[in-house]
C-alpha cells in the first residue's frame, strides 16, 4: 500500500519507524504465506519422506507449520519491540 | 483463589500463579478422587453428574466473585491482564466446541484434507499480531466497532460494523449451544432440546455479572479443564500402544500402522478402493483450491473475529499485546498439534477393533451413542444390538465393513476414551472439558454481541448521557435476549458445528478485514471508501453464503454459478437434471436438496465465502478513496499516533 503526500506532518524519525515496521511486517508475511501455502503444494511430494512414521508433507500440515507460526510469533514480538525502542516510541517499561 | 478476584486489588494480579496453581491441583484431585469413586463402584451416570455438575459451579462462583460494576472492568477487566494469561483466557476463547469436539473427528474423516483446518485456525494468529491486534489496543476501543466509527468518522461504520459483528457472532455462538447440548445430552441423559438451555444457564451464570472480567478469569479455568481434558486420553493411549507419553511423537507409527491396515482392509474385502480414503493423501475430499481456499478464510476470518480482537483490549500495553497473541497461539498450539494424534489414534482402534469383527461382538459403548442417532452400522442407528444384526442381516453381512459403520465426526473425541476401554472417569474428564470449550466461547461470544449492542448502539447512538448502571443493565438484558435467541436456533439443528463456524469466519473476514487493515495501514482510506467497502464486501459474501445454499437454482440461472468439482474433477451435481426438477429454483431449499451448497463461481465451497467478499471490500476501499478527498489532518495525526506505541490510549472513555 503506497503512502499517498499527505498535507499532515509527520516527523522523520516516525516515518523511519514506520518504514521499517513495515518492512518487517512484510518479512513476517512472506514467512506466514510460506509456511502457510508454499510448502503444503509440494505435499504429495513431501509425503514420499517419512521420518519416523511420519510422511513429511503430511507432518508439515499438522505439526511443522504450526511450530514455526508459534516461534515467528514470539520472534516477532521481541523484533517489533526493539523497532520500537529504538525509535523511542516503546512504551515505559 | 476467588475472595481475592473481588477485591481485584494488584494483589491479585501479583498471586495469579499461586491461585491458578492451586486451582489446577484442585481439579486434578478432584479427577482422581472421581477416579477412586469408579472403581469403588459407583455408577457411570453419577460420575457424569459430578463432573458436569463441579465444573460448571466452579466457573459460577468465579463469575460471581468477579461481578463488576464499574464500565471499564465490565468492558476490558481494567485493561491489567498479563501476557500470559490472557493468552490462555483467548485460548479458551478460542478453543470452540468445533475444535475440542470437532476437530479430532474431522482429521478422522478427511485424513489430510482436515489440516486444512488445523492450519487455516493457529495461522491466523500472525496476521493478528502483525496486522491488527496490537494497533486497536493503542487505539483504546472497547469495540471493535468503536474502532470504525472513530477512524472513518460516524456513527454509520459503527452501524454497519456492529451488523457484521452480530451476523458473525450469532451464527458461531449458535454452533457453541448446539455442542453444549450435544455433550449435556450425552451425559446428563436429558433431550437434546432441553440441554442446550441448560448449557445456556450455565453460560450466562459467567457473563451476565461481570462481563469481560468475571469471562477473562473464568475462561483461564475453563482453559486448564479442557487442556487437561484433551491431553490425558492419548497421553495414557500413546503410553499404553508405544511406550511413550508424548503422542505427539509416536502417532507417527499409528499413521504408519493405519496405512498398513488401509491396505489389508482393502484385501480382505472389508473396504473397497472406492470407499477407503486414505489417511496421508491429500486432496480427495477438498479440491486444491478449496483446500488452501479454507486455510485463507480461517486464518483472515481470525484476525477479523470481534470477540478475538476484543481480547487483546485487556492486556497493560501494546508490547503485552503482542506477546499475548503469541502465548494465544502457544496454548491454542497445545491442543491443535494434538489433535492429529488423537485422530490417529482413535483411527487405528476403529479400524482394528470395529472394522472386520463380527457383528455379535459389537461393544455395548455404541449403542449409547446409536441412541442418539450418530453411530450407525449397516444404515440403521445402532441402538440395540438387536437392531445392529437385524439391519445387517438385511445387508448381507455378518462383519462389519468400512461401509457398514459410519461415525458422527462430533463423537470421536466425546467416545475415543471408550473405544479404547480407558475407565469411564476418563470419558467424564473428556465430557467436562469439551464443555469448558463450549462454554468458554459462548461466554466470548455473548459478550462481544452484547457489548456491541449496549456500548455501540444503545450507548453511543441512542442514548449518550446513559448513567453506568443502566448502560450495564442494558448489556445484560441483551445478552439474555441475544442468549436465548440463540439457544433456540441451536435447538433446531440448523447445520453441522463445522458449517455453521466456518460461515461466522467467512462473514468476518468479508466485512470487517479490509476496512481494519486499510483503517491502520494506509492513511488514504476515507469514510466513504470504508463504507462502499464493508457493504460491497459483506454484502457479495452473505449473497454467496444464502444463494448457494438456499436458492441454488436461482444462482444457476441468473447469476452464473455452476456445479463445484469433486477432487477427481467431476461435477458434484449433474445440474442439467437438478434444474429440471420441480421447484429446482422457485423457493427455499432445504439443506438436503441435491443443489444445495454444491453450486458456486471458480469452484469455491460457500465455507470460503469470505475469498469471494474480502477482495471485493479491499478494491471499493482502494477505488472508492482514491475517488474522494484525502482524510482529514486530525484523522491522519490519529493514525500515526496508533502506529506508535507510546503514549496513552487515544479513546479515553469517562466512567
Amino acid at each position: 500500500m503506497s503512502q499517498q503526500t499527505t498535507a499532515h506532518q509527520t516527523s522523520a524519525n516516525d516515518e523511519a519507524h514506520w518504514r521499517k515496521t513495515t518492512n518487517l511486517m512484510w518479512t513476517h508475511l512472506g514467512i506466514w504465506f510460506f509456511f502457510g501455502y508454499v510448502v503444503h503444494m509440494f505435499a504429495p511430494a513431501l509425503n514420499k519422506i517419512i521420518i519416523l512414521g511420519f510422511p513429511l508433507g503430511f507432518y508439515m500440515a499438522a505439526q511443522g507449520s504450526l511450530i514455526a507460526f508459534v516461534v515467528q510469533l514470539f520472534l516477532f514480538a521481541k523484533q517489533q519491540d526493539k523497532i520500537d525502542r529504538e525509535f523511542g516510541v516503546a512504551e515505559d517499561d | 483463589m476467588a475472595t481475592q478476584t473481588s477485591r481485584g486489588g494488584d494483589e491479585f494480579i501479583k498471586n495469579l500463579a499461586k491461585i491458578y496453581g492451586f486451582y489446577t491441583g484442585g481439579f486434578l484431585a478432584f479427577v482422581i478422587l472421581l477416579a477412586i469413586l469408579e472403581q469403588v463402584g459407583v455408577p457411570n451416570r453419577i460420575l457424569g453428574y459430578l463432573f458436569v455438575f463441579f465444573t460448571i459451579v466452579v466457573y459460577g462462583v468465579i463469575g460471581v466473585l468477579s461481578r463488576t460494576a464499574q464500565v471499564s472492568e465490565y468492558y476490558v477487566a481494567g485493561r491489567r491482564v498479563p501476557a500470559f494469561y490472557n493468552g490462555m483466557a483467548t485460548g479458551a476463547d478460542w478453543m470452540s466446541a468445533a475444535s475440542f469436539v470437532g476437530m479430532a473427528g474431522t482429521l478422522f474423516l478427511l485424513g489430510y484434507d482436515g489440516l486444512a483446518w488445523v492450519l487455516g485456525w493457529t495461522g491466523g494468529y500472525v496476521l493478528v499480531s502483525v496486522l491488527v491486534g496490537p494497533y486497536l489496543r493503542k487505539f483504546g476501543a472497547y469495540t471493535v466497532p468503536d474502532f470504525m466509527s472513530f477512524r472513518f468518522g460516524g456513527n454509520f461504520a459503527r452501524f454497519l460494523a456492529v451488523i457484521v459483528l452480530v451476523a458473525c457472532s450469532f451464527t458461531y455462538v449458535t454452533a457453541q449451544i448446539y455442542g453444549t447440548g450435544i455433550i449435556a445430552s450425552r451425559f446428563l441423559g436429558m433431550p437434546f432440546e432441553v440441554a442446550v438451555f441448560v448449557g445456556l444457564a450455565g453460560i450466562l451464570l459467567c457473563s451476565m455479572l461481570g462481563g469481560m472480567r468475571a469471562v477473562t478469569w473464568t475462561q483461564i479455568a475453563q482453559y486448564i479443564v479442557l487442556i487437561v481434558a484433551y491431553l490425558t486420553p492419548i497421553v495414557i493411549l500413546s503410553t499404553k500402544n508405544y511406550g511413550l507419553p508424548i503422542p505427539e511423537l509416536t502417532y507417527g507409527q499409528a499413521i504408519a500402522d493405519i496405512t498398513a491396515r488401509e491396505g489389508q482392509m482393502i484385501k480382505e474385502g472389508l473396504a473397497t478402493a472406492a470407499n477407503l480414503k486414505p489417511h496421508i493423501q491429500p486432496w480427495i475430499n477438498y479440491t486444491p483450491l478449496n483446500f488452501f481456499a479454507i486455510i485463507f478464510c480461517m486464518m483472515v476470518g481470525t484476525a477479523s473475529l470481534p470477540h478475538i480482537l476484543m481480547r487483546y483490549f485487556t492486556t497493560p500495553s501494546v508490547r503485552e499485546a503482542r506477546k499475548s497473541v503469541a502465548w494465544s497461539l502457544f496454548f491454542i498450539f497445545l491442543l491443535y498439534f494434538s489433535a492429529p494424534a488423537y485422530a490417529a489414534f482413535s483411527k487405528l482402534e476403529v479400524y482394528t477393533n470395529i472394522i472386520g469383527r463380527s457383528i455379535e461382538d459389537i461393544r455395548p459403548w455404541m449403542f449409547t451413542w446409536g441412541e442418539l442417532g450418530l453411530i450407525k452400522v449397516c444404515g440403521k442407528d445402532a441402538a440395540s444390538l438387536q437392531t445392529v444384526i437385524d439391519a445387517c442381516k438385511a445387508v448381507g453381512t455378518n462383519v462389519v465393513r468400512l461401509q457398514d459403520f459410519s461415525i458422527n465426526t462430533d463423537v470421536i473425541v466425546l467416545s475415543t476414551p471408550e473405544i479404547a476401554g480407558l475407565p469411564y472417569v476418563i470419558s467424564g474428564l473428556v465430557a467436562a472439558g469439551g464443555l469448558a470449550a463450549a462454554l468458554s466461547t459462548a461466554d466470548g461470544l455473548l459478550l462481544a454481541i452484547a457489548n456491541a449492542l449496549s456500548h455501540d448502539i444503545y450507548y453511543k447512538m441512542i442514548d449518550p448521557n446513559a448513567p453506568t448502571v443502566r448502560r450495564l443493565m442494558v448489556a445484560r438484558i441483551l445478552l439474555l435476549m441475544v442468549a436465548v435467541a440463540a439457544a433456540w436456533t441451536a435447538s433446531t439443528r440448523p447445520a453441522d458445528i463445522l458449517a455453521m463456524v466456518g460461515w461466522a469466519f467467512s462473514l468476518a473476514m468479508a466485512g470487517n478485514f479490509p476496512a481494519l487493515v486499510m483503517g491502520i495501514w494506509w492513511k488514504r482510506a476515507t469514510t466513504a471508501g470504508a463504507i462502499a467497502g464493508i457493504i460491497g464486501g459483506f454484502g457479495i459474501a452473505i449473497f454467496y453464503l444464502v444463494c448457494t445454499r438456499y436458492f441454488p437454482g436461482y444462482g444457476v440461472s441468473y447469476f452464473g454459478m455452476s456445479s463445484l468439482p469433486s477432487p477427481a474433477g467431476t461435477p458434484l451435481v449433474d445440474l442439467a437434471k437438478a434444474m429440471a426438477a420441480p421447484n429446482a429454483m422457485e423457493t427455499w431449499v432445504a439443506a438436503s436438496h441435491p443443489m444445495a451448497s454444491k453450486v458456486g463461481w471458480f469452484g469455491i465451497n460457500n465455507i470460503a465465502a469470505g475469498l469471494i467478499g474480502m477482495p471485493v471490500g479491499f478494491l471499493l476501499i482502494y477505488v472508492v478513496s482514491l475517488m474522494g478527498k484525502e482524510p482529514s489532518r486530525e484523522m491522519q495525526a490519529f493514525v500515526d499516533s496508533i502506529r506508535k506505541p507510546r503514549g496513552g490510549t487515544i479513546l479515553q472513555e469517562k466512567e
